[in-house]
């Protein structure tokens, strides 16, 4: 495993002055995003940002007009159109020549559901955006229904005895766009976080990351625990974190050890997964193909280092 | 000044070309589009066109066409696009969302049935949709106007007292394929006449937030603004009139288009094409020695109130024309102006060329002689035209 000593993050010269989630905003504690926004802070250091937040929790921890917790340009689009906002400011930017970078900061229902048309499009023109989702893997704003990212086995507000289906795969959907760069972060793995925000911000076209947010509210979890969470879904092989390049290349960044123990204790420590039956036996074939199919793209038959 | 033989959504699409270019030392022009009969001919005329500091994106959707033109416009370009029936309904949501955040975008509508069932005939139920929704509404009667339309649209959205989106509207294949002589001005012309765009709201360094949320007070104090600046609009037009006529030499429409109205005892009233149809049969019928008149509407948002009771003011008989049909209550123009007549007047809705259907004189002709014969106001009558 090549986790990072620390799971906090100390404020440094090399991050922008300002945080770009400052202090007010009204994340619950815990929040996924919170710990984003604070990473994104160190990695954009030396890029001047605009943002589309469409309708989501960021849409909402900004505050009350006229005050704002973001402290760039922000605009807070319809539900669908993130990417397509984004697409008309990355235009006129790139009209008059400026360095400015465009990211989109949405959850997963604007992303894997409405706005998956919006995104869709955006990709396939090869738009010069920075997409960011941050799957909570629910419908966090409306207060905890189903969405296409919300896992087998998880209650939600609108499927209370456990959703039935499966997870959408949101990386292999944008690879199949073939994305300049499309890539999953684990918030519990800070070195590998850093690098890819740096590495999407000074690419150019269309790039995609796919965020695991731990969501206490929602996940019905130990706000503390959120990082721990991640680390959890990561170790079990649950949660991969790996990156494609042109769509083509996958490469697998974070070694599982597939410790069938973590995965227990993910689902233990999050009260959307009592009573619903699912169990680390239950979960063990999707993860197992899950990993074959990476192992085949990436063209890592043995894993490289297995603790 | 050259002329043309264009069709109206060459017109169109034209007047928003100049109007890009004149945006080149500003912003810049950037616009999404999406094809939908019998707009479709306006954005491939546009994404034909070369245009300096300019991008056509071409969408996915017509939500997300007006999705583009909101990141354009709020990133300080010009922006324009077009759409009609179906898909001005499917792109709603976003018309509301770039008139909430008070961007001056100019959108051509080629008016068209909504459906199912399918229809791609001219009616006026599309735009009607965008009637509550903070957008001024402009029709028009014939592709010169169309053209002069769009380019006062530029100059209406972006003046600073009014800020928001435009609508300019034409009927569906009867205007928007029907091929006419348009004086195009000079891009020096344009450029003189539309100075360069300045979006005060724009996403620049200030790290201020667009359409974040706000508190009921906010939202009434945000509403009124919206609502005095569009009523303020008929002085900026007029103003815009005077500038127009001194560059390019004509006075482009009056939000309100009287025909031998003063001293007609009938009077027709309607929007777009109808009205030349309606003054043709005035025509007529004076030559018979009726004393009957026309009025169009040309701005239905703001419409012009005053000037309409002014005009209805002595009038024994007023016929309102609307090729549209509000459900259950009749037509959207008859219901709006009724008001202004004299308690006196006989007002009578007629909902005609519904879905469509091509009003020719003797309908209107028809329709008139039995207006003469009547003693009051009877519930709108839905008149079926083949």
């Amino acid at each position: 495993m090549n986790e990072p000593a620390l799971n906090g993050m100390a404020l440094t010269r090399q991050d922008r002055s300002e945080p770009l989630l400052r202090s007010g905003n009204s994340n619950c504690g815990g929040c996924g995003m919170s710990n984003l926004m604070q990473m994104l802070r160190r990695a954009s250091a030396e890029h001047e940002l605009k943002m589309v937040v469409p309708a989501c929790c960021a849409a909402v921890t900004s505050g009350g007009f006229p005050e704002s917790a973001f402290s760039i340009p922000t605009i807070m689009s319809t539900f669908a159109s993130a990417a397509s906002v984004a697409t008309g400011i990355a235009a006129v930017a790139q009209l008059n020549e400026e360095k400015t970078r465009v990211i989109c900061l949405a959850g997963d229902g604007g992303t894997y559901d409405i706005g998956m048309g919006t995104l869709s499009a955006a990709a396939e023109r090869n738009e010069d955006i920075l997409y960011l989702c941050y799957d909570n893997e629910i419908y966090g704003n409306t207060g905890g229904q189903r969405s296409s990212a919300t896992p087998a086995g998880a209650a939600t507000t609108s499927t209370l005895h456990g959703k039935q289906e499966t997870k959408k795969d949101i990386i292999g959907i944008m690879a199949a766009h073939r994305i300049p760069y499309a890539a999953t972060i684990s918030l519990a793995h800070i070195d590998d976080t850093l690098r890819k925000l740096e590495f999407a911000l000074v690419s150019k076209g269309f790039r995609f990351l796919h965020i695991l947010s731990p969501c206490p509210t929602g996940w019905k979890s130990e706000p503390a625990m959120g990082i721990e969470l991640v680390r959890l879904a990561v170790r079990s092989g649950l949660f991969p974190v790996f990156e494609v390049f042109d769509g083509e290349r996958y490469q697998i960044n974070v070694e599982p050890d597939f410790s069938g123990e973590a995965l227990t204790m993910y689902l233990a420590l999050q009260r959307r997964f009592r009573n619903t039956g699912v169990t680390e036996e239950s979960l063990r074939p999707s993860i197992e193909r899950y990993w074959n199919y990476l192992r085949l793209m990436s063209g890592r038959i043995v894993p490289a280092r297995r603790n | 000044m050259s002329v043309e033989l264009i069709s109206a959504n060459h017109a169109a699409a034209l007047a928003a070309t100049l109007a890009g270019r004149a945006n080149r030392s500003a912003r810049g022009f950037c616009s999404g589009v999406y094809p939908i009969t019998p707009s479709t001919e306006c954005m491939e005329f546009l994404c034909g066109q070369e245009i300096e500091k300019g991008k056509v994106v071409r969408a996915d959707s017509e939500h997300n066409a007006m999705g583009i033109c909101i990141g354009a416009s709020a990133a300080g370009a010009r922006s324009f696009t077009t759409t009609c029936s179906n898909g001005l309904a499917y792109m709603v949501e976003n018309c509301v969302a770039a008139a909430g955040y008070r961007l001056p975008i100019v959108m051509s509508v080629a008016n068209r049935t909504l459906g199912p069932p399918w229809n791609i005939w001219a009616d006026h139920g599309d735009s009607l949709l965008l009637r509550d929704l903070g957008w001024l509404q402009l029709y028009s009667a014939d592709n010169q106007e169309v053209f002069d339309t769009v380019l006062c649209a530029f100059r209406l959205a972006e003046d600073p007292r009014i800020l928001m989106p435009v609508l300019c509207c034409m009927d569906g294949f009867i205007l928007s394929h029907t091929m006419a002589q348009v004086e195009i001005p000079t891009q020096e012309q344009i450029d003189r006449f539309l100075p360069p765009a300045t979006i005060p709201q724009r996403l620049d360094k200030a790290a201020h937030t667009l359409g974040q949320m706000e508190t009921p007070h906010q939202s009434v104090v945000h509403r009124s603004q919206h609502h005095q600046a569009m009523l303020g609009a008929r002085q900026v037009y007029s103003e815009i009139q005077d500038s127009f006529t001194e560059i390019f030499g004509r006075r482009p429409a009056d939000p309100l288009v009287s025909y031998r109205a003063e001293d007609a005892e009938t009077l027709i009233v309607s929007m777009g094409t109808l009205g030349v149809t309606a003054e043709r049969v005035v025509d007529q019928l004076r030559d018979q020695g009726q004393a009957v008149g026309s009025v169009r509407v040309r701005m239905f948002r703001p419409l012009p109130d005053t000037e309409l009771r002014q005009l209805f003011g002595g009038k024994k008989r007023i016929a309102v024309l609307d090729r549209d049909i509000s459900i259950g209550f009749g037509g959207a123009l008859w219901g709006e102006v009724r008001n202004f007549a004299d308690r006196d007047s006989i007002v009578q809705g007629y909902m005609i060329g519904v879905g469509g259907g091509d009003v020719r004189p003797e309908h209107l002709l028809n329709l008139l002689a039995e207006l003469e014969q009547s003693e009051e106001s009877a519930a709108p009558k839905i008149v079926e035209v083949a």
